[in-house]
């Protein structure tokens, strides 16, 4: 662990991730520097936890957005109905998206390649669905906060800070997780599947339970986001929390920093919210944005398939101390 | 040799579809053996590997290791009871390093090593087969010999009580071919035994303390290396020439 923290990949990583939550508090108009930090840190955490299935374990997973939709559910109905602390419902968040992961794990891990993909596609639309009838809550419509929650929180301003700071940690919490996996036994275990799971598993990694647990914990974080996120939002519906080009856009993020690195994440999230930014007020683009997420992903797995960080990693072998 | 056997191998059968890959094998292996195990390709020898080491079951039969029945266990079972293997395809993990690539074995294989304990394991073992200057090195960036060698790597730095060799030797040139016959023969006096499948039939006649002969999943003879290269079944099922044998025998 010593050893572990000594690593300057590591405050390199949470430097970078501290100035984006810090920045806000810098800037001349803060609530709309706090807008933008709030998108890039969401992206950022949801994008790093994705990284723990997709980069570490080699498992590519389309529906992750149903970690954020679901676990942004349940707390939204826990504040909304029993007016339980945002705290407490983010911590719900989490639990009911792991309990999910850990149940999908033990049913579609077994799965492989495509066949796992298409799977994750599979239950994000079945979970939309099923959120849609299921009337507590609240059916097709959703939810919305009654005001007088934020009341609780100081004011609605207060409250929105409130969901930022739990936002900021964590994503600091999420890139020092997954910096202290990809440096474990476990992590090693892990990225022995990624590269070859029948291998592995004959030098006693005990696959099944490994690939478990490394999808639960790329579940429970944004299951936590996702109530941060809807409680910034004051309402959620199905519409909203199961997007599925979400979770694609997550593993664009993923790709383009550099899949299996603590940093690529990070910076790939930052840098494609940057690129949507941009797209979204360009005239031209606006209306194709996705479009260009997709011919980016296309561009990056046919010639830079390691992305940003694991190319500057194979081309400069002495950053790799600092590059984790 | 007078401990009970290792492992035991009663009656094991395996078929693929209408093939049958292995026909009532039963042998035992004492500890402290190395035993060859020789046959044809398509004989089934590395299918009788595949059943020890859990990567299917076999249909028939029961597989017993140090006393224990493990028949049917997974792969990670198997090896955390301390059987490691190397695979005839080699199988390194490409984008780790030759290091990370043996930490595997050792923080996973019988003894579960922690990641520190396992960079010294590592090490020591990189520096017994020669690769202990590739340690940083992507496994993808090695050739054929030293592939071989790293997948022997992995497997000692299991610490396993049985080491399962799956042609280490083929593909290698003969200077290659005398060290790792070398290696094979100092495990062995680490007290690790060895079932060891191989077609450079000399260097395996060289090492085995006894050689099992499989054909078409039958079990055609057992004994000392010069008893199983005398015995005609042997000589007309698999070696052909009976002339070929006593070459074989000669090219020590």
């Amino acid at each position: 662990m010593k050893k572990q923290l000594r690593n300057p990949g590591l405050w390199l990583a949470l430097a970078i991730t501290a100035a984006f939550a810090l920045w806000p508090a810098l800037a001349s108009n803060r609530a709309y520097a706090r807008e933008t930090s709030f998108t890039i840190l969401k992206a950022v955490a949801f994008a790093a936890s994705l990284n723990i299935l997709l980069g570490f374990t080699g498992y590519v997973s389309f529906g992750h957005i149903v970690f954020l939709g679901l676990g942004g559910y349940v707390g939204f109905y826990l504040m909304d109905t029993f007016g339980l602390h945002l705290a407490l419902a983010a911590l719900a968040g989490g639990l009911s998206s792991a309990i999910l992961a850990f149940l999908l794990g033990k049913a579609i891990l077994r799965l492989r390649g495509a066949y796992f993909a298409l799977a994750t596609i599979g239950v994000n639309e079945a979970m939309r669905a099923f959120i849609k009838n299921f009337e507590p809550f609240g059916g097709p419509i959703g939810m919305t906060l009654n005001f007088g929650v934020y009341r609780a929180y100081g004011g609605p301003d207060q409250a929105l800070w409130m969901a930022y700071i739990g936002t900021a940690l964590l994503t600091i919490v999420v890139v020092l997780v997954s910096f202290l996996v990809k440096t474990s036994r476990f992590g090693l275990g892990l990225m022995a599947i990624r590269e070859n799971e029948d291998a592995a598993e004959v030098m006693g990694v005990v696959a099944p339970n490994a690939k478990t647990w490394a999808y639960v914990l790329s579940a429970v974080f944004p299951g936590i986001l996702g109530v941060l996120f809807f409680f910034k939002n004051g309402n959620i519906e199905p519409r909203d929390a199961f997007v599925l080009h979400q979770s694609i856009e997550g593993i664009v993020m993923v790709m383009l920093g550099g899949h299996g690195t603590v940093l690529g994440p990070i910076l790939g999230a930052a840098a494609y919210q940057r690129l949507r930014g941009l797209l979204l007020v360009s005239p031209l683009f606006k209306n194709i944005q996705l479009a260009v997420a997709g011919v980016l992903l296309l561009i990056i797995i046919l010639f830079i398939p390691a992305g940003a960080v694991g190319w500057l990693r194979t081309r400069f072998s002495r950053l790799r101390r600092v590059l984790v | 040799m007078s401990q009970a056997p290792i492992l035991q191998v009663q009656d094991v059968s395996k078929r693929f579809g209408g093939l049958q890959a292995l026909a009532h094998i039963t042998f035992d292996l004492p500890q402290g053996e190395i035993l060859g195990l020789i046959g044809p390709n398509g004989a089934g020898k590395t299918t009788l590997f595949n059943c020890i080491n859990g990567i299917y079951p076999p249909e028939e039969g029961r597989l017993v290791f140090q006393g224990q029945d493990i028949t049917g266990l997974k792969p990670y079972h198997i090896a955390r009871r301390g059987v490691a293997r190397t695979h005839q395809i080699v199988q390194p993990l490409e984008e780790l390093s030759v290091l990370e690539n043996v930490m595997v074995g050792s923080c996973f294989g019988h003894e579960q090593r922690s990641l520190g304990e396992s960079e010294g394991i590592a090490d020591e073992v990189l520096g017994f087969v020669g690769l202990v200057e590739r340690r940083e090195q992507p496994a993808a960036s090695l050739n054929v010999a030293q592939k071989k060698r790293l997948e022997l790597a992995r497997a000692l730095a299991a610490r396993p009580f049985l080491l399962l060799l799956d042609e280490v030797l083929a593909g290698l040139n003969p200077t290659e071919i005398a060290e790792m016959v070398e290696v094979v023969r100092q495990i062995r006096d680490r007290g690790v035994t060895i079932l060891i499948i191989e077609h450079v039939m000399h260097a395996l006649m060289n090492v085995s303390d006894r050689v099992i002969v499989l054909d078409y999943g039958e079990q055609i003879a057992e004994g000392t290396p010069g008893e199983v290269a005398n015995d005609p079944k042997v000589i007309e099922a698999y070696l052909g020439d009976p002339k070929l044998a006593e070459r074989l025998m000669g090219e020590e």
